[in-house]
């Protein structure tokens, strides 16, 4: 576990950072819900009825006045898009950041299995993604709590499982994809994620993009779906069977590549 | 303590090392010269399992370096050209993670290695020069006390004052028994360190021998003052003219060269071996070598 232990060492300071900012962001935008919400009666049908901007956002489905509606719309995408970005660019530095610091040479002449040695990364990588889910959890449902609003509990607790598990996906994806690189690119992390996002809101403006569900995790951890009832489960699941075959290619590939000197 | 079969790697189209064949003697120190894209560091790296050969074999302490690579680590010390480590740990952060991997307690071992080469633990690494993050490379060599020691330019960028203190730590494991495989192109320390060694040069294995026979190869440094040089001698090569002074290496016999200059009104003569620089220059410019 010594591998471990130091990767999880090195991302405590991005994980505290991304935490505090986007955890931050969430409890400012549920802190300002009260004031929000009472001039909000007369703009929330307006907002609903905004035709595909409304539906790329999920306000057509969700009452944007209410707290739930408010929370899915506003925390959903900065949870989701500040999410998917840790998980991408915490996958992404795994394996070709060893090589592009060219200290893969100096890991690998330890008596220690390749694939053990990026298992344990992949392990750090899973727990540092769940550390800042349960963080930035931990900042919206105590914001909830502080203001005195009612929410939803098994809603909100199932949305943000879905965001870890989205977390998780992407995670796993980049981390394939840094198996197969000589240095890390973090324009590619970046751009991974902001793709799939991307993939989410054109699944909710064109019906003809439907099979798109399946490939970005954006279709299941989408906060005004879950809040207003639509299944997600088989997208989840898609989700995370693509999140492990990428894992699981990472560390097949990296226990028989050369490395990069 | 090493066995070479055969060893081709290639990069795609590439050339890597070709058929190498060599043995290492457990308890040797064996030298390993070739400038730089002979194949050195990719000959070492396929020891180390960290290539995959494309043809033949490599065993290293009698495991397959392919097969057995965690088994043949345990047992290495290793030192990169370029030591490289994650640069925002402290030095003793990175002695203290390399023993861990290797799953042993080497405190003891860490410190003594530290004070010999006066390295601060407390240091980050981004913070150090080349030659302090040399130093680290050697505790990390070093402190597990390896059986075979693979050194891969392992005094580029240490001040002589280090460099000493190294081969002293190097000459001290040796007593021990260790073995020692030694890349360089600092013919010097080849000279000094080893007694068998191999040339390599575009990936092929040019010569291998000890040491002693290398420079003594047949091969010897002729230098004349005065007089005038026969217009043709057959084994000599990389004539030099100084003054009235010229110099060449002469790979032929004695008697031929005595009969080539007699009557030539020399005022010197001297033939002296050559040291390892001239042999190695000799392989490749085109003597034996080609």
């Amino acid at each position: 576990m010594t591998i471990f232990w130091r990767e999880l060492r090195a991302g405590v300071k991005a994980l505290l950072l991304w935490s505090m900012v986007v955890g931050g962001l969430l409890a400012v935008c549920v802190a300002l819900y009260p004031s929000m919400a009472d001039s909000m009666g007369d703009v929330s049908a307006l907002f609903a009825d905004m035709g595909s901007f409304s539906a790329a956002f999920g306000m057509d489905t969700l009452a944007f006045g209410s707290l739930m509606g408010f929370y899915g719309v506003e925390c959903g995408n900065i949870l989701g898009l500040g999410g998917a970005f840790f998980a991408a660019l915490t996958g992404m530095g795994l394996l070709a950041g060893e090589e592009g610091g060219h200290t893969a040479e100096f890991l690998l002449t330890h008596p220690v299995g390749r694939v053990q040695a990026a298992a344990e990364k992949l392990g750090a990588m899973a727990v540092l993604v769940l550390a800042m889910q349960l963080i930035c959890f931990a900042w919206g449902a105590g914001t909830i709590l502080a203001i005195g609003e009612r929410a939803v509990w098994e809603d909100l607790i199932t949305y943000h499982a879905a965001a870890l598990l989205m977390g998780l996906e992407v995670g796993g994806i980049c981390f394939g994809l840094s198996a197969l690189l000589r240095r890390s690119s973090f324009g590619l992390a970046i751009g991974l994620a902001a793709l799939l996002y991307f993939m989410g809101l054109a699944v909710n403006l064109d019906v003809g993009l439907d099979w798109l569900r399946y490939v970005t995790p954006f279709s299941y951890a989408d906060a005004p779906r879950i809040f207003a009832g639509e299944p997600v489960g088989r997208f989840a699941l898609t989700g995370g069977v693509l999140g492990c075959a990428c894992a699981a290619f990472g560390l097949w590939w990296y226990g028989r590549k050369d490395i990069a000197a | 303590m090493i066995q070479i079969e055969r060893l081709t790697k290639t990069y795609g189209k590439a050339r890597g090392v070709t058929e190498l064949t060599l043995r290492v003697p457990e308890g040797s120190c064996y030298g390993f010269i070739g400038p730089n894209g002979a194949g050195k560091s990719t000959t070492i790296r396929t020891l180390l399992g960290l290539l995959a050969p494309t043809a033949g074999s490599a065993r290293v302490l009698g495991l397959d370096c392919r097969r057995e690579r965690r088994a043949i680590l345990a047992q290495v010390g290793y030192m990169p050209s370029e030591a490289m480590f994650y640069p925002n740990m402290r030095v003793e952060e990175v002695i203290r993670f390399s023993a861990s991997l290797r799953k042993q307690d080497c405190r003891a071992e860490a410190d003594a290695l530290c004070q010999a080469l006066d390295l601060d633990g407390r240091k980050r690494i981004r913070e150090l020069s080349l030659g302090n993050r040399k130093k680290v490379s050697i505790v990390c060599a070093m402190q597990h006390r390896p059986r075979l020691y693979v050194l891969d330019e392992p005094t580029s960028g240490l001040d002589p004052l280090a460099q000493r203190t190294f081969w002293s730590l190097l000459e001290g494991r040796r007593q021990e028994g260790a073995t020692v495989f030694l890349s360089s192109h600092v013919l010097s320390e080849i000279q000094r360190q080893c007694s068998r060694a191999a040339i390599i040069r575009e990936g092929r294995l040019l010569r291998e021998g000890a040491v002693a026979e290398l420079t003594g190869a047949g091969t010897r440094r002729v230098t004349l003052r005065g007089g005038e040089l026969p217009s043709q001698l057959p084994g000599a090569a990389d004539l030099r003219r100084e003054g009235d002074t010229a110099s060449f290496l002469y790979s032929g016999s004695v008697d031929s060269l005595l009969e080539a200059l007699r009557g030539r009104h020399l005022a010197d003569l001297h033939i002296t071996e050559p040291d390892l620089e001239e042999i190695f220059l000799h392989y490749y410019e085109g003597g034996d070598g080609q």
